[in-house]
């Protein structure tokens, strides 16, 4: 059977905490329900889902392949075309280290912000069940759940004093 | 950081975003003058493409002048802005909120003009792409990465990329606050930009960790970039730039004329776009108590150059210097840079009235980065004339009208970009300050009740 997504909106935030209070209680899983803010509030304001995230793995990642790149860089276009220089070494380390830094830092950055998106879970083509007022303030408590829960979802939703409920077959 | 009135959201958005959808006539106006003078700039490069270098006041010996100084300014301009938004995200500093986006996006546009200058004093810009690609197709001969030439553009791109997307990816709540406001064409696009941002709490906690991971990230590249800059002085072995001491100089140097620039900004944008309600004294307060360190430091690092060429009594150094201190035109340049730069403001910053007060901030911020510029200038252009021990016939630099221009024009190109800038997204992070009024609130302590900040550690 298919989803349905409920949002009630709430004007002030304990009511949206109340809400995913009751929600729960009534059986929701707290994995199914969402909160939509147009601010920052403190973690765990709602009861929220602590989602699990890997994003420290990102720039780890991305400097590891700087790191390479620059080594490949700078070694690569001195031993295409060999110039020796007064006997030297034809690698010269010292300024070597230098790019390959900047590499490693520019991967790390460059991963970091896909990792950031990627966990954001963006960028995303369609804003799906939303509503404008959320960035004016108000809070949106989302459920997703089986077409047959929809009205006890809807009923603590409007319990907890939503304004509006808003709804979207999945 | 007070907050001295409570806003709710949508006066926030109200405020804050007043020029994003309504285009004032003052705007109009000063967009007008500054394309104007950017275009003049970008005449007079045609005229010097078209008729060659020797337009320009540069003559043998001295090739690096106008040019480069500007390109030396730019970068340390756009050295402070991520550096103060990346330090105050990292301590939490809840002063920060006003100033980080401003700051950011003006690293951005001064390093994209700082990387034009090269391209201007290469004469021929096309040649410049003989940096990056091999020179010699044939043979695969490449750029060599020994030079300090090649360091530079890597070092600069690595920081213009770094900040740009340091800057969009805390853009992007406030894109998303401009598109549910939008209709037609605008909310398309910034749908597009907001990347269908929803504002759930798994996005904002990674907001915040992507706030301070990369301002982790980025202040060491700050580091790394105006120590290379320095290097192209440095690791040559023209007297007076040969020195160890350049790459913490230049860079302390870049915080004190970026910090500044800061000032200058926020003050012209509070008074612009009426950001009374944001920006304080308070601000602008604790900028100053910062600038006085930076300032000091700096001085210190300008002290040690000096002694550490007057010290080894290396006659080529202490000719350069000679130059630099009692010879006009270069004396009372010198003079002016360093009254500029320390002598006159940070006395001033001293007093909390002047701390607090715009005008004097607005005038010293500026009389900073007039100081520093100078100072540049003093430093490239005396140690190429070539002055030694048996030189007698020696010509000093006058840069020409061409130059000037262009000099201008860089300063109206990093406005301009500003200022289209703010047409199209807030200056302030909205969401930040959206944020910020939630944690306020009020103490009593005996018999005063003072404002607080509530924070989860």
């Amino acid at each position: 059977m298919a989803n349905t997504k409920l949002m009630g909106l709430f004007q002030d935030p304990e009511q949206a905490a109340g809400a995913m209070t009751k929600l729960k209680e009534d059986g929701f899983p707290v994995e199914d329900l969402d909160v939509y803010s147009g601010s920052p509030f403190p973690e765990g304001s709602f009861g929220e889902h602590e989602p699990e995230m890997r994003l420290y793995m990102f720039p780890l990642v991305g400097a590891l392949v700087g790191f390479a790149i620059g080594l490949l860089w700078t070694a690569g276009t001195q031993i295409s075309y060999p110039l020796v220089t007064g006997g030297k070494p034809l690698l010269s380390i010292p300024p070597m280290t230098i790019i390959m830094y900047e590499n490693t830092m520019l991967g790390a950055i460059i991963f970091t912000v896909l990792g950031v998106l990627f966990e954001s879970r963006l960028p995303r083509r369609n804003l799906g069940l939303y509503d404008e007022r959320i960035t004016e303030g108000y809070i949106g408590v989302i459920v997703d759940c089986p077409e047959e829960r929809a009205t006890a979802a809807e009923s603590a939703l409007q319990g907890a004093g939503a304004e509006e409920i808003k709804r979207e077959e999945g | 950081m007070y907050y001295r009135r409570t806003l709710t959201d949508a006066q926030i958005n109200r405020e804050l975003l007043d020029v994003v959808f309504r285009t004032p006539m003052w705007w109009v106006v000063i967009v007008s003058c500054l394309g104007l003078i950017v275009a003049g700039a970008a005449s007079a490069f045609g005229f010097m493409m078209n008729q060659g270098l020797g337009v320009t006041g540069l003559q043998q010996p001295i090739f690096w002048g106008f040019f480069i100084t500007n390109f030396i300014f730019w970068v340390g301009i756009s050295h402070a802005g991520v550096m103060i938004s990346a330090i105050l995200r990292l301590s939490q500093a809840e002063w920060r909120r006003p100033m980080v986006r401003a700051a950011e996006t003006m690293t951005v546009f001064a390093l994209m003009t700082s990387l034009l200058q090269p391209l201007i004093h290469a004469g021929r810009p096309w040649r410049i792409f003989y940096w990056v690609f091999p020179y010699d197709w044939a043979r695969g001969i490449w750029p060599d990465v020994r030079s300090p030439l090649v360091w530079d553009p890597t070092a600069i791109i690595t920081y213009l990329t770094s900040s740009s997307l340091f800057v969009y990816t805390a853009l992007i709540p406030d894109l998303a606050i401009i598109r549910d406001r939008s209709t037609g064409w605008r909310r398309t696009v910034y749908g597009i930009l907001a990347l269908g941002w929803h504002g759930n709490p798994r996005q904002w906690k990674l907001q915040g960790i992507a706030g301070i991971l990369l301002s982790a990230l980025i202040l060491p590249v700050f580091v790394s970039v105006h120590s290379i800059v320095s290097w192209d002085f440095g690791v040559s072995l023209v007297p007076s730039w040969h020195v160890t001491v350049f790459a913490p100089y230049f860079v302390i140097g870049a915080v004190h004329s970026g910090v500044s620039a800061v000032v200058t900004l926020m003050i012209l944008m509070r008074k612009l776009y009426k950001l009374e309600n944001f920006i304080w004294e308070e601000h602008i307060d604790a900028v100053a108590r910062l600038l006085i360190v930076v300032a000091t430091a700096w001085l210190f690092f300008f002290w040690l150059d000096l002694v550490f060429a007057l010290w080894l009594k290396e006659e080529q150094e202490m000719t350069v210097w000679h130059l630099r201190l009692f010879e006009p035109p270069w004396s009372w340049l010198f003079l002016a840079f360093i009254v500029f730069s320390y002598i006159i403001p940070v006395p001033l910053w001293m007093f909390r009235r002047v701390r607090r007060s715009f005008t004097w901030m607005l005038w010293t911020s500026l009389m900073v980065n007039v100081g520093m510029f100078l100072e540049r200038l003093i430093i490239i252009v005396p140690a190429l004339m070539r002055k030694g021990p048996w030189v007698f016939t020696y010509d000093t630099y006058r840069p020409s009208a061409v130059e000037v221009t262009l000099i201008v024009g860089s300063i109206a190109l990093v406005a301009l970009l500003l200022m289209l800038f703010s047409k199209f997204f807030p200056l302030i992070p909205v969401w930040e300050e959206k944020e910020g009024q939630k944690l306020i609130d009020e103490v009593k302590v005996g018999d005063r009740v003072i404002p607080a900040l509530v924070k989860e550690h």
